[in-house]
Parts: C-alpha cells; structure tokens; sequence
C-alpha cells in the first residue's frame, strides 16, 4: 500500500490553514498511487477535539498525540515521533508544510531516516508510479522537476500554492502515545513573541502590499497599512530588499531571493522599481499591481495592473475605493 | 569558544540564471559568484563570539568544486581563522552534502556549529538540520539573534508572524537569517592577512545522488499586463478590474 504521512500543524490549539492544503495535497497523490492519507496531528490536550476535520480534506485516519509538550513547537520531540511512526507504518511519502515548523522539522525527520528530502515543492504529479516534485530552484528564476530515490519520499509544500479540497474520508482518530516531558528533547521554545504587524505571516497571506524606496521612508507606511487594513485580515504587508537594507522595515516582510517568496492572490507593488531578486520572490502572484512613478520601471513588465503615478496620491484613493466596496 | 561556519559559494543574487544545454543544470558562465548571503550571517556571529570572548577559533567549510576555495579566502578575509574545502560537486542531494560536512566537523570538533538558514541557489534549507541529525546535536533553525549563555545559547528563531524564544544546550547547531549580526567588509589588512592563513582541501565523500533532477525550466511568462491609467484617476479602474476581471478583490 503506497500510504501517505501528512504532519499536521497547529498553533494555540487551532489547526493552521496550511494543513488542509497539504492533507488535501496528500488525498489526490494518495489516489494517484491507490493508498490512504494518514495524519499525525501533535497537541496540547484538547488537539484531538480538531482530527475530525480533516476527514473532510481527505484523511483516511488522523493520528492525535496529545501532551503539555507539543503545545509549541518541539522539533526533537516531533522527529522521534514521525520516525517511529514511519518504521512501524513503512509508509510510502512523508508530507510536510513549508512552514516555519515543517521546514525545521523534514530535515531532521530525512536525515534520522536516511532518505533525500525536497523542500518548498510547488507541484506534485504522479508519472508511472513515480512520484514527480517542481520545485523552485534560485528563488523561483527556474524551476526544477525532481524525483526522489527514498523511501520514503520526504516533501514539504509550499504554502498558498496547493489548494484545500474537500474529499469527504473517514478521518478516524486514533490515539498516540507522547511523552509529557523528556530528556531527548533538548530544544526548549521559552516563549513565543507575536511580531507587531499581525498574525499573517507575508509568505502566507492571500493578499500582500508591499512597499519599496518609492516610499520615501518609514515614517509613509501608514498610507501601506491603511490600505492593507481596508482589504481584510488576510493582507500582509511586504517590502522590497532596500528598503529592510535602509533599515526602514523588518526582515520579516522582505520579498525577494534573500528576503520570503510569496505566492498570494492579490500582490500590490507601490514604490518597487522591480529589481530581478524582488521579481523572482513575487511573480508567481496571481495578480500583480505596481503603482510606480517611473513608466519604465521593470515591475510594470510583469504586473498584470500598472499604475503610473505618485504613491502618496494614489493609495489614499484606493484605500477609500476598497473600503467603500467592502462596506457596500 | 570553537565554532565552525559552514558556507556555499553561490550565484549572486542579481544574477539572470540560464539553464545549460543539458536542461538540466545552470550555464555558470559570466555569473558572479558570492558567498551566500545568509552564511555571511553566521561568519560574523562566530567572529562577534570570538571577539567578545578575547578567545577561539572560527573555521569555515564548504563543498564545493575548487573554485570556491575563493569563498573561502573571502571569509578568512573577514577574520575566520581556517579554512576546510571539501572538493566535490555541488548537489541537491542535501544529505550527501550533510554527510560530507558531517564528517569534518566531527573530527573538528565545536561548540558552535553555524550556517546560513538557506543557500540561495537550491534554495533547500535543510543542510543545517541534517549535519545536526547525524551528529546528534540540538539545532535551532531560522535564528535571528542568539546569545551564549554558559553551557547554553538563547536563541530568537523567526516564524510566522513573530519570534520564537528557543532555548538549547551546547554544543548546537544553529541556522542563521538577517538580523543582530549585520555582515563586516574585510579589511585591507585582513584580505593580505587571509592570503597567509590555512586553506586546507580534501575530498569530499558525496556518493551517487539520490536525487534526480528531471528537468530545469524557466517559470511560466507572465501574460502582458497594462496601464491602466495615470495618477489618482486611475483608482475605480484599477478596482474595477481587480473586482470584475481578476476577481481578487
């Protein structure tokens, strides 16, 4: 049976949105080569209370491990669990989030079962049985088509690019047995800090606004949040690779080869010349807006809206167009 | 306080990447290579460490062919003590490569193993990881900052949306992205100075890989986009558009 192991992700007790589209994600590979998806679900006491769910995603069965010493993240803890569940249930790949998490765990989970690993895929397809992973190679400039030598076959998917299914499976819960504490588990998460620009993370929004030196300096931003704040709780802001140099914005929002590579629906470019790191990060957005002085600046060749104008006045008018269609 | 910084020689990232003839690998010809970026990052957190400490050794390691015994000498220039160049191809079989810098480091020996939290041409982050499995060392990935706290390092990991307080013991693997330790330009005198300092080359042992690259491709041509319009007046277009057409908004 070519069975699939998706590794589920919560955060304060509730699933994160990127386990339904790697379980779904897991359901169509799974039907391709005929076996089921199974889930490991690890928890605080309670965690159980969210396997049903994913039944409707596509889990033949969810296995819950509860315990005080899942509430956070336990990278040494999580490996052993997943390593032990792939020895005694042999199964055929091992899916993973490229989330903060998965992509801190896969490599440990690869390296204790001795197989390659594909990170960050983008596509996954089924040729003659064979498992066939695109991934992104120098940050989106090319893509490379992969197929693993392993068993199993250790991936981690991209957030935001597969899309959750319903496809209604059993999803039975059966319980694992974790320890509440141990020795093995050396890495300790003390405390958890929630950055001051909200809980969507700019690699994993539907919808991000990014700014660049067009902006003039940070004191402007607020005309980039009031934007992103008329458009939903699903907006992230972004920004382009000189403007974190300069200081002017966290790390954390940069889009580009050295900064996150996102794939939202919606990406507003204001102030972003378009420089070819920042494009490889961003152009396999949906949509692409650039709002840019400049009419020969690079983002205009690839975005799909431009345009041509002076940010300070353009955004406070979109910002009132979209808050006036979100209240009408 | 002994660390190792293992680093990549990689395309910088301004770099158009053109696939070769074969399809299945890069055209290297007329790229400018650099160290990776985020290495950079974890060369300056071992010499900061070093430096404070008045004491210690900072070795860098690579794999790589003999060309990037230039990414080396760069590091040596920024102040590393010695250099260790594990010659071998480059591959996307990240665990071979672990396996290689695995075992160099083991016979080495450190308190602090560093790297960058990815390299920028495979894009993989998992070697780090890896090298920490094998030698059955506590990693914490995507580190920010980090202090060395007696036989321990506190370190602040990014996630989404905010920052993880992670606490592991020594001796540790850590993965390093931009934050506290804002990379130093060598100096004239520690480019002559690296020219003096041990540059040792070996084999690497990296195997057949096990993983097999199919195909490269570019990504798919955006469809031509346009204009909509200049300044202000083109606001209810764009959201039109947005809302009718795109149906994103």
């Amino acid at each position: 049976m070519a069975n699939i192991l998706a590794i589920a992700e919560q955060r304060d007790g509730a699933l994160r949105k990127v386990t339904h589209e790697v379980v779904s994600a897991a359901r169509q590979v799974a039907d391709a080569l005929g076996g089921e998806v199974h889930v490991l679900l690890l928890g605080p006491a309670g965690i159980g209370a969210s396997a049903s769910e994913l039944g409707r995603f596509g889990a033949d069965k969810v296995l819950v491990g509860e315990s005080g010493g899942f509430a956070r993240s336990n990278p040494d803890g999580a490996t052993a669990v997943i390593a032990d569940l792939v020895k005694a249930n042999g199964y055929h790949a091992v899916f993973f989030a490229a989330s903060a998490q998965g992509k801190d765990l896969a490599p440990r989970v690869a390296a204790r079962l001795d197989v390659p690993l594909a990170t960050d895929a983008t596509a996954l397809e089924v040729e003659g049985g064979e498992l066939v992973i695109t991934r992104p190679v120098y940050s989106g400039k090319a893509f490379a088509k992969l197929v693993l030598d392993g068993a199993p076959q250790v991936v981690s998917l991209r957030p935001n690019v597969f899309r959750a299914q319903e496809s209604p499976k059993a999803g039975a819960v059966e319980a694992v047995a974790v320890p509440e504490d141990s020795d093995a588990w050396r890495v300790k998460v003390r405390e958890v800090v929630a950055a001051s620009g909200g809980v969507v993370d700019v690699a994993e929004a539907e919808v991000v606004v990014s700014g660049g030196r067009g902006m003039r300096g940070p004191e402007n931003w607020h005309l980039l949040e009031q934007l992103a704040q008329a458009i939903g709780p699903n907006c992230a802001l972004g920004a382009s690779r000189a403007v974190v140099d300069a200081g002017w914005r966290p790390h954390s929002e940069q889009v580009g080869q050295t900064g996150k590579t996102v794939a939202p629906q919606l990406y507003f470019a204001v102030g972003i010349s378009g420089a070819i790191q920042h494009l490889a990060g961003m152009r396999t957005a949906r949509t692409i807006v650039a709002i840019n002085k400049d009419p020969d600046a690079p983002i205009f060749k690839i975005a799909d809206y431009g345009i041509v104008g002076d940010a300070f006045e353009v955004l406070p008018r979109l910002t009132e167009e979209i808050r006036r269609l979100r209240e009408g | 306080m002994k660390s190792i910084v293992c680093i990549k020689r990689v395309p910088d990232t301004e770099a158009r990447i053109k696939i070769a003839d074969d399809g299945a690998s890069i055209d290297g010809a007329g790229i400018k290579y650099v160290i990776n970026p985020y290495d950079e990052f974890a060369i300056e957190a071992a010499l900061r460490l070093k430096e404070s400490a008045g004491a210690g050794d900072v070795t860098v390691v690579t794999v790589g062919d003999s060309a990037a015994a230039e990414q080396l000498r760069s590091a040596l220039a920024m102040g590393a003590d010695n250099a260790v160049l594990l010659k071998g191809a480059p591959t996307l079989d990240g665990l071979a490569t672990a396996r290689a810098l695995a075992a160099e480091i083991k016979e080495r020996g450190a308190n602090l193993i560093l790297f960058g939290m990815k390299a920028v041409d495979g894009d993989q982050q998992q070697v780090g990881p890896m090298v920490a499995e094998l030698l059955g060392l506590p990693c914490v990935t995507v580190v920010s900052e980090f202090e060395v706290q007696g036989d321990k390092v506190v370190c602040r990991r990014e996630i989404e949306g905010g920052v993880e307080v992670v606490e592991a013991p020594l001796p540790a693997v850590l993965t390093m992205t931009k934050g506290k330790f804002e990379p130093r330009y060598a100096s004239l005198k520690g480019i002559m100075a690296a020219k003096k300092k041990p540059l040792e080359e070996k084999d690497a042992q990296l195997g057949d890989s096990r993983v097999r690259v199919r195909a490269l491709s570019y990504p798919p041509e955006r469809p031509a986009g346009r204009i909509v319009g200049e300044g202000v007046d083109a606001v209810p277009e764009l959201v039109r558009l947005l809302r009718e057409e795109a149906k994103v908004l």
